[in-house]
């Protein structure tokens, strides 16, 4: 269908038009920027409604899940505080858009590196748990999470049987070959620092004793370390040597 | 004008005829059901469960019914070739074009009316007042931006698909804003030039995400001031859709 040219549209038309653009975009930009509060974090749903919501496609309701609830979190000129969430409806949310998408590794990383980082112990310490808990479900791709909540109970809450708890079910659970050496180390080093060297030296022995090390490096580290152990065990018991 | 009151007046009676009303009837009917049975199984907050169920709904209803019926009867009307009878009557494009939307308004506030009754049990009476004033400047926005649509596209398909673009885009806006402006890290520039595109896009969009409130009918009613800028909002925002309709309207060589 062709066109006619502007010339036959009536200038009212037209006027109207520009006046109405402008109305418009004035109301708009007039109006305050949309703004989320903290306050404002509903109940998370249930599992089934938002399976129902997602009309057979959990995966892709779980990322836009995360980043409405991201949200609640920064907002658009001003930041609220995560210590003003309500944690435990935070818990609910991040729980269900792992139920509904248990490969996506967002909601961990939230909870470990943002949510576990606020200046309220009890928070940090239910956030903590948290992630232990999700740990415990997929901990061949959960690890790196568990492995931060470990760096804070160590560093930041300075409790270090927590930290050596999540430490030894990263030695325990995490046994995928992509499992660096460091995060399945972490437990025998939070042992060093609880001055439990013995305990520590025993894990190394059993560790390079299970056959599970077979990077020539990664031996010959452990060897070593293993030597120091034994060194200093021995400084410690009169007699020994 | 005689000639906008007669095609009010056919395009009322077509819809009559297509049984439109009796299908939202039906569909209210099947709403009013659906919230009587999820009252049953609610353990607490029932009256505000069945309220929100019935009323959400309804308002989504409300405007699939009329942005179909809109569409399809123009490009119906189309293709019949009535479109170029009626445009060759002795009367301006501009009154075919009012004649049409002041017919498709008649309807959509009666269908607006047939979504508040079954809420009169349930709701609050000042909040429900608002809310059906409100769905009905709501359904006005939406029929308007069906008839662009339709005079643009001239096909189902596309211009249902462009409404529905429309009215989706225009209830999430401001939860896109909020999240187009809230990176966690320092916003690079594409973070600067993806939220300055959401932000223009959102003044060009009606504000339906504060309009037809479920919560208007839970708690004790928005203050006037609240149906004061919902009707502000339709009023621009219909001038300015359908003075875009009449530019392709005139432009248009049938």
């Amino acid at each position: 269908m062709s066109q006619r040219s502007i010339a036959v549209v009536p200038r009212g038309v037209l006027v109207l038009f520009a006046v109405g653009l402008a109305a418009q975009i004035g109301l708009k930009a007039s109006a305050p920027p949309p703004r989320a509060a903290a306050e404002d974090l509903g109940p998370a749903p249930s599992i089934a409604a938002l399976r129902l919501a997602s009309f057979g496609d959990p995966v892709a309701l779980g990322k836009a899940l995360m980043l409405y609830l991201q949200a609640f979190d920064y907002q658009s000129g001003s930041k609220v505080p995560y210590r003003d969430l309500d944690y435990d409806r935070l818990e609910a949310w991040l729980a269900r858009i792992l139920e509904l998408d248990p490969s996506g590794q967002y909601p961990l990383l939230a909870a470990s590196r943002l949510y576990a980082e606020v200046p309220v112990e009890a928070k940090q310490r239910s956030m903590l748990e948290f992630v232990y808990r999700q740990y415990l479900l997929d901990p061949n791709r959960r690890w790196p999470w568990l492995a931060h909540a470990t760096a804070i109970a160590k560093h930041r809450l300075h409790d270090l049987p927590l930290a050596l708890r999540y430490a030894r079910a990263i030695q325990r659970y995490a046994v995928a070959d992509n499992v660096p050496l460091w995060a399945r180390q972490m437990e025998i080093f939070i042992l060093e620092d609880m001055n439990e060297l013995e305990t520590a030296r025993l894990i190394i022995g059993g560790y390079l004793q299970s056959g599970r090390v077979k990077d020539p490096a990664e031996l010959r580290f452990l060897d070593e370390r293993l030597k120091q152990l034994e060194a200093l065990t021995a400084a410690k018991i009169p007699g020994a040597n | 004008m005689p000639i906008v009151a007669s095609l009010a007046r056919a395009t009322l009676l077509e819809a009559v005829r297509n049984r439109l009303l009796w299908l939202a009837v039906v569909v209210v009917v099947i709403a009013f059901g659906l919230a009587q049975f999820l009252n049953q199984v609610a353990i607490t907050e029932s009256r505000e469960i069945q309220t929100a169920l019935l009323a959400a709904p309804l308002r989504v209803a409300a405007v699939f019914i009329v942005a179909v019926f809109v569409i399809t009867s123009m490009v119906r009307e189309l293709s019949d070739k009535v479109t170029e009878l009626l445009l060759s009557l002795p009367a301006p494009r501009s009154a075919y074009f009012f004649g049409k939307f002041a017919g498709y308004a008649m309807l959509a506030s009666i269908l607006a009316l047939l979504c508040a009754l079954p809420l009169v049990p349930f709701a609050n009476s000042q909040g429900l007042v608002l809310w059906t004033l409100s769905l009905i400047c709501e359904l006005l926005i939406v029929t308007a931006m069906s008839l662009f649509c339709v005079v643009s596209f001239a096909q189902v398909v596309p211009a249902f698909a462009a409404v529905a673009g429309f009215y989706l885009l225009s209830r999430s806006m401001a939860a896109m804003q909020i999240i187009a402006g809230a990176p966690l890290q320092d916003p690079t520039l594409t973070d600067r030039v993806v939220n300055a595109v959401v932000n223009l896009i959102a003044l060009l969009l009606p504000a339906l995400d504060s309009m037809t409130q479920t919560t208007w009918l839970l708690e004790s009613g928005p203050s006037v001031s609240t149906l004061g800028s919902v009707l502000g909002q339709t009023v621009l925002y219909l001038v300015l859709i359908c003075s875009a309709a009449l530019f392709d309207l005139y432009r248009k060589n049938f």
